[in-house]
């Protein structure tokens, strides 16, 4: 099983890990990131196959998806 | 936090000044993983002009120069004359690249000279605020093109294949995995490596050019306008055309010479030939 953190530092809400993850693991939330807007979160991190794509298309960095 | 920030980024300078779905981000994550799967860290140096993806190596714990608007082709061209042993990566901008650089990248690309150049094409000056940029589409209403852009846009791989640049590859920011490997591919040829990557600016080419603020619409849609050109296919359009017979953008390896003559080694057999030791 995988655990999927996301950085609330690095993280600026750009929404590009809602709509590359296959199994739409990330999902919008209510918590605020430190840059102001509305943070993703992970959710039934159990179905994640690690392909690594949210990694990878982050644009900041935000995600660290360990096994 | 991505794991290989750790080992290449300054974590104190840290969130980065992109704006939010940039696609200079994932740039520079796929420069970081080629450079992982060469494992060549010690070897590289950058070198950067002006523009919002010229900020990308800045973050990085190499070698790195920020140097002048459109010049970045000419700094590393004379740091690779003075340190050969080095791998020099250019990251680039289509205004910075194209447009104040263009006199620099035509000489770089006819020498074939041992560099690697990522060239972010975004379809617009984003930083200085959204004006028209020479890879701009046709129709495309931008801050000094009101009434839609009416030149032809230029495109970049066709100029440097022209003029002999042996390594030519065109990707987008929706395909990491495969512009990471032809960043590394890029880094391990001998010879100019021009690396031409098709990126989203969500706030000044967003609504001008794509009409789509959303940056994962606008990664969505160059998955749509783009085909998958297939080096050595009987391809009837080509990887020289700007859009195929269904108007798609073709991406991919375009050209890999591996027996082009570099500028370093005729530099060298000039000097052997006239008896100078370098």
């Amino acid at each position: 099983m995988a655990t999927i953190t996301i950085d609330k530092a690095c993280c600026k809400g750009c929404n590009i890990c809602l709509t590359v993850c296959p199994k739409k693991i990330f999902v919008k939330s209510r918590q605020r990131n430190n840059y102001g807007t509305a943070m993703p979160a992970a959710e039934n991190q159990d179905e994640c196959i690690v392909c690594r794509m949210c990694e990878r298309m982050c644009p900041d960095g935000a995600i660290d998806v360990e096994k | 936090m991505n794991k290989l920030y750790e080992k290449y980024i300054k974590k104190e300078s840290l969130p980065n000044l992109f704006c939010p779905g940039c696609g200079n981000g994932i740039i520079q994550i796929a420069a970081m993983d080629a450079m992982e799967k060469l494992n060549c860290k010690d070897d590289v140096a950058c070198v950067s002009g002006i523009g919002c993806s010229s900020w990308i190596p800045c973050y990085y714990k190499l070698d790195v120069i920020h140097s002048m608007h459109g010049r970045a082709l000419a700094f590393a061209e004379g740091l690779k004359l003075a340190r050969p042993d080095k791998k020099i990566l250019v990251f680039t901008g289509d205004g910075d690249c194209m447009a104040i650089g263009g006199n620099h990248l035509l000489h770089a690309a006819q020498r074939n000279i041992d560099l690697t150049v990522v060239m972010v094409n975004n379809y617009i000056y984003g930083m200085t605020g959204g004006q028209k940029s020479p890879t701009t589409p046709i129709g495309a209403k931008t801050k000094t093109s009101p009434f839609g852009c009416i030149d032809e846009p230029m495109n970049a791989c066709k100029l440097v294949m022209s003029l002999g640049a042996s390594y030519v590859a065109r990707w987008t920011t929706a395909h990491p995995v495969q512009l990471a490997k032809a960043i590394a591919e890029g880094m391990d040829h001998k010879g100019f490596s021009f690396i031409e990557v098709l990126s989203q600016c969500p706030v000044q080419a967003g609504k001008n050019v794509w009409g789509e603020k959303e940056p994962a619409k606008i990664m969505a849609k160059y998955k749509e306008v783009t085909y998958l050109y297939k080096l050595g296919s009987n391809d009837p359009t080509g990887a020289m055309a700007e859009k195929n017979a269904e108007g798609k953008i073709p991406i991919g390896l375009f050209k890999n010479d591996e027996n082009a003559q570099e500028y370093l080694e005729r530099v060298e057999a000039k000097l052997a030939e006239s008896g100078i030791a370098r």
